[in-house]
């Protein structure tokens, strides 16, 4: 039953990490390709993560991969947001149909 | 385990966010498409270590991991025009 969930999970997660990549291509600017990029590494990366851990069992290569996705887990979200931040403040302009802007507005 | 078919999947996800890399106006898109590309190829490097009973190869990836966040960290710093002590 366990091997089925982590077989399924490893499925989902590549099938995750694909769509987000064609996302990652085919969008129009900085800010939305991240959005694609977080449903390639939280979606695709840690769920294949989480499926090899389960597949495994209790052993060294299942804690390694648990702490592998952790990791990425907290870090992923630090980096994102350091990046749009650097990106909005270095002028990369917005995709020219975007609707608000909150943080040109906040700007003094 | 259904390996190749995931193995195919990865390969072609890090084909797309290469392109991305390779054709990105500014430089926060290569640095988008980089961390992607990182994430994913950790993910094939663990489970690539985990059938073929290579242990080394999880210590790999979580550096592999650890040095796309302190790049990425670093670049945007470098972008925003500050020191990384501000």
């Amino acid at each position: 039953m366990i091997d089925i969930i982590g077989n399924v999970l490893l499925g989902v997660g590549a099938a995750c990490a694909l769509i987000g990549s064609m996302g990652i291509v085919r969008l129009p600017d900085v800010y939305n390709r991240l959005h694609a990029q977080t449903v390639s590494i939280v979606g695709g990366a840690i769920m294949i993560l989480l499926g090899i851990s389960l597949i495994e069992g209790l052993s060294l290569y299942s804690l390694k991969a648990l702490t592998i996705a952790l990791f990425i887990f907290l870090t992923s979200p630090v980096g994102s947001h350091a990046i749009a931040r650097a990106a909005h403040k270095s002028g990369v302009k917005l995709w020219p149909k975007s609707v608000v802007d909150k943080l040109a507005e906040e700007k003094p | 385990m259904i390996l190749p078919g995931i193995i195919i999947a990865l390969a072609g996800a890090c084909l797309f966010c290469l392109v991305r890399a390779v054709l990105g106006p500014t430089a926060p898109d290569r640095v988008v498409a980089i961390d992607a590309l990182t994430a994913i190829i950790s993910a094939a490097l663990v489970l690539l270590g985990v059938f073929y009973r290579a242990s080394f190869y999880l210590d790999v990836a979580l550096v592999y991991a650890f040095l796309s966040f302190l790049g990425t960290v670093a670049i945007s710093k470098y972008l925003e025009g500050r020191g990384l002590e501000s």
